[in-house]
């Protein structure tokens, strides 16, 4: 049995305090200066704890504060309260929600799955990801063991073109030459992103990140610099000018390349494999409701691996654009009619925002997916975009620190890694390959709404 | 006999409510205000009345009443405003309203008037968009005595003893060790003066709890952490834990701190050392193994009714048929979204399927294979208020377990960090000395019995209204309940509640 694969954590500091859902209020006019004071009692310490960050200003209670009202409810002269944060509300917009961006704030810091008490607390279902639900198995294997200890569930991914039978001559010989393969140890690679301040600290936190990861970045040929040579084994250059531009030292190093869909892009792809025959190409392509017959023509003319980007909320180009996950559906069925589906690697991006994005976009159909937006996250952005009107960053991401920037990729990376294992772990699935258009191990919003709650209150 | 209510007031200084009420300097002591308000929210006090319940006042639908203190003060002296901190309390699920409603039941024993929405939560969906459609035209009016909420749980046909329960619920299993021990036996106390159950959860129990054991359930989880010959013979149902919906599919942990002497004593363990409930159990692996499982404590115990808690897969109907088959008396489908303990957050929000979904399909499974009437299903995981049960029922469970409400009745204001260093702060899901000082076991016992007196009252109306005269004939009337999203008032003859 190979290794385990195990991404190493730590606790990677907050450079700046966090922005909470709630802040508490305190006066002191009225105070009666109890010997017994309810912040003094305080179960967390908040009060005992409290400081301030000279940079920002800004108070440590809030941060540390767990929101059980003991002092609300405590001070006889009601001195404290505590109220909503509007800077907790103003964080992101409506699909990079407050909830979403401080959950990965937090897998980032700590590089622990988030785990709390008492049940779900969050709406019924919603739109895109949310109006689908994971299998459970009552009791199949594996067991707890699978995730915590000695049996293994495997997240390894493999990127390339797949043949679907070997063939062998007369001698016994092989007689085909099985296309080249790029195995991954978890199915994720890390995307450009589609904003961002400038610098170079956040392009190198990346690669560092991928490298500890053991996965790929993917990085433009145009931003490609020699200082980051030394990450070859684990960059996927995305060529956005001329092939031949490209340092043939370089080229024969590189593993993947991605290509933008072009008429000629199987043409381009075969001129490619010419000088580097390890190489796997993958063809980038917007998300659009032509996605599945164009992914059939291509799987059928020779291509590799297809990326399929959605923007940033996870929607296709189109002027009423399909969600991510029912594109993928529609394009995952067409290849299985069309028999060719097991040959082409399919990888997802756009709007992947948690770990359950992972395991629901590949149960409709993904072999692997593209993550952006979440490794800024991880360096504590917080997704108000002043960056692309070129104004300066609240939290300094211009001038970030790579390996800290790293540590908090590889944290939230581990955070997905091991909820993945959690939902592998549910459904009694070992390997997440097994997992992928698994969608009777899945339950949909609208099937059940359907079977369910529209029949009901009518009489017979 | 059910027991009474009784008056029990929150045990903080100041309990939380919708509104604040404020007395300023102005005030002369006149004591107008405290004679006006019928519902008690001034104490006299010596320089001005002191507020001493806010969370008792009506609020702003108050000013159409005569007794409206802010308008009789002479000093202009009385504000009312809405609690800023109100709207930070609880969740979509448990909405502020839901809580500040459960803590009124819990403490009076009424339903709320202070214009809180004690029917549904503000998750969007499900529960919550489910309503009933009662008759226009009313039937004849029938006595609150003569509407019966009891079922009976042991609809096999077998020759084991039939264990009747006056209402339709009984409580859930919360172990010892992630609940307090005031927790633990205020839940058993209460099911016992209640003549219902209440389930151990896993891990045994301490001796404490022996006096009650008519009321108790013993449950056998994968851990089999104290599951005993004893304590498997002196119990009237024992119930298999094969999943439970906090966190379906995935096994349990009990961090080592939590391990204290006590608990490792009664689980047969090492002080200190982490334990971990494995999923699933070891010993089952096909239908026929469940079999085995359940006829090893029929064996066990002769008068047992075998009851199995299983979690909400895409094919929970198939599960609850082999349950049937395997012998089990009572089934019980754990919904993904309730549970009390720590789980992965993505667990609790997307693996498997809402309460809501599952007991209708498995009902409909059921009654088409023609066993509906040999079992018992009982709903849980998500059941907030005398609403959500009704709803259940409707959907085709015959009662229901709780858990989170009987914590909320302690004043649980989820806050979700049951497990963050010493436990629950407010002193309910701990093991801390001092915090499990925080409360008293008769004040826990009768909040939990007045909040239920209230449920039942509830569901009685409910049952009125719909021209029942048992709870029994509202199982799976999907004919009595209509979603939001689906059906319209014009569509139906009733009068859809909104």
């Amino acid at each position: 049995m190979p290794a385990k694969y195990h991404i190493h954590t730590a606790q990677a500091a907050n450079r700046f305090q966090l922005i909470t859902r709630s802040g508490v209020i305190a006066w002191e006019e009225g105070c009666l200066k109890c010997p017994s004071c309810v912040k003094k009692a305080c179960v967390y310490k908040v009060y005992e704890k409290r400081g301030i960050d000279s940079r920002q200003m800004l108070e440590s209670l809030d941060s540390v504060c767990k929101d059980c009202f003991r002092c609300v409810q405590g001070c006889p002269k009601q001195l404290i309260q505590k109220g909503f944060n509007p800077s907790y509300k103003a964080l992101g917009d409506h699909y990079w929600t407050p909830e979403i961006i401080s959950g990965l704030w937090y897998q980032a810091e700590a590089g622990r799955i988030p785990v709390s008490g008492g049940g779900y607390g969050g709406a019924f279902s919603g739109p895109g990801f949310d109006a689908m639900w994971t299998d459970m198995s009552e009791i199949v294997r594996p067991t707890r063991d699978g995730i915590h200890g000695r049996e293994y569930i495997s997240t390894t991914t493999d990127i390339g073109r797949k043949l679907m039978a070997l063939e062998f001559d007369e001698t016994g010989a092989l007689s085909v030459t099985p296309p080249p393969v790029v195995e991954i140890p978890l199915p994720l690679l890390l995307d450009m992103l589609p904003w961002s301040p400038p610098g170079m600290g956040i392009k190198l936190a990346i690669l560092e990140g991928a490298k500890s990861l053991g996965t790929f970045a993917i990085i433009r040929q145009s931003d490609f610099t020699p200082a980051m040579k030394e990450y070859l084994s684990n960059i996927a250059l995305y060529i956005d000018g001329q092939v031949s531009d490209i340092e043939p030292s370089v080229l024969s190093a590189l593993r993947l390349i991605e290509l933008p869909y072009s008429k000629e892009v199987i043409a381009a792809q075969n001129t490619l494999k010419i000088t580097n025959s390890g190489l796997v190409t993958i063809i980038r392509m917007d998300l659009s409701p032509d996605s599945a017959e164009e992914v059939v023509r291509l799987t059928k003319e020779g291509a590799e691996a297809i990326h399929l980007v959605a923007d940033e909320y996870g929607l296709e180009k189109s002027d009423r654009p399909l969600f991510i996950k029912e594109r993928t559906r529609d394009i995952h069925l067409r290849l299985v009619e069309a028999g060719v589906r097991d040959q082409i690697t399919l990888i997802s991006g756009g709007g992947i925002a948690m770990a359950e994005h992972v395991a629901k976009q590949i149960i409709c159909g993904s072999d692997l997916l593209s993550v952006d937006i979440p490794l800024l996250i991880a360096m504590e952005c917080r997704v108000c975009r002043r960056c692309k009107e070129g104004i300066a960053c609240p939290v300094e991401l211009e001038g970030v620190d790579p390996v800290w920037g790293a540590s908090r990729i590889r944290n939230l990376m581990a955070g997905w890694h091991n909820q993945l294992l959690e939902i592998l772990g549910a459904m009694g699935i070992r390997e997440v390959k097994r997992l992928r258009g698994e969608m009777g191990r899945a339950m949909f919003f609208e099937d059940l709404e359907k079977d369910i709650f529209a029949t009901l209150g009518r009489r017979g | 006999m059910l027991p009474e209510v009784k008056k029990i007031p929150s045990r903080f200084r100041n309990a939380l409510g919708k509104y604040r009420v404020t007395i300023t300097k102005e005030c002369n002591n006149c004591g107008i205000c405290l004679k006006l308000c019928p519902y008690g929210v001034y104490k006299a006090g010596s320089k001005k009345p002191r507020v001493a319940a806010e969370h008792l006042c009506l609020g702003f639908p108050c000013s159409a009443n005569e007794f409206y203190c802010v308008n009789k003060c002479p000093e202009k002296a009385i504000q009312l405003r809405l609690n800023p901190a109100f709207e930070i309390l609880g969740d979509r699920r448990w909405s502020p309203d839901l809580l500040a409603s459960t803590w009124h039941m819990a403490e009076t024993g009424e339903i709320p008037y202070q214009g809180l929405n004690y029917k549904t939560g503000d998750s969007g969906g499900g529960f919550d968009k489910l309503r009933f459609i009662f008759p226009r035209e009313k039937g004849p009016e029938i006595p609150d005595e003569e509407v019966s909420t009891a079922i009976e749980l042991n609809r096999s046909g077998d020759s084991r003893p039939g264990v009747r329960i006056p209402v339709p619920f009984y409580l859930g299993g919360m172990s010892f060790g992630s609940v307090s021990i005031v927790t633990m036996l205020s839940r058993v106390k209460a099911a016992a003066a209640l003549n219902t159950f209440c389930c151990t959860g896993e891990g045994g129990y301490p001796e404490e709890l022996i006096p009650y054991v008519d009321h108790m359930i013993t449950q056998v989880a994968t851990g089999l952490f104290g599951v005993s010959e004893e304590s498997l013979k002196r119990v009237r149902i024992v119930e298999f834990k094969y999943a439970q919906g906090a966190k379906p599919g995935l096994g349990g942990h009990l961090l080592g701190d939590k391990v204290t002497p006590r608990v490792a004593r009664m689980r047969e363990a090492v002080a200190g050392s982490a334990l971990f409930s494995p999923f699933p159990f070891h010993s089952v692996y096909s239908v026929e193994d469940h079999k085995k499982h359940v006829d090893w404590i029929k064996q066990t115990n002769s008068r047992a009714l075998v009851s199995v808690k299983v979690s909400t897969p895409t094919d929970v109907d198939m599960v609850a048929v082999g349950s049937y088959y395997a012998g089990a008396h009572i089934i019980q489908l754990d919904g993904s979204y309730g549970g009390t303990g720590a789980a992965p957050d993505i667990a609790k929000k997307n693996i498997a399927m809402p309460i809501e979904y599952a007991v209708p399909k498995v009902h409909k499974f059921l009654s088409e294979e023609g066993i509906r009437d040999k079992i018992t299903i009982i709903a849980s995981g998500g059941i907030r208020s005398a609403y959500d049960m009704a709803k259940a029922i409707a959907l085709g469970a015959n009662g229901v377990c709780l858990g989170t409400a009987d914590l909320v009745a302690l004043e649980c204001i989820r806050c979700h960090h049951c497990e963050s260093g010493r436990g629950c702060a407010r002193g309910i899901a701990t093991t801390d000395e001092q915090l499990t000082n925080l409360m008293e076991l008769e004040w826990a016992t009768q909040r939990i019995i007045n909040m239920y007196l209230t449920w039942r009252r509830q569901l009685v109306s409910i049952l009125k209204r719909l021209g029942m005269k048992s709870v029994t004939e509202l199982v799976g009337r999907f004919d009595v309940i209509g979603h939001l999203d689906y059906i319209k008032q014009e569509e139906i003859e009733g009068e859809l509640e909104l």
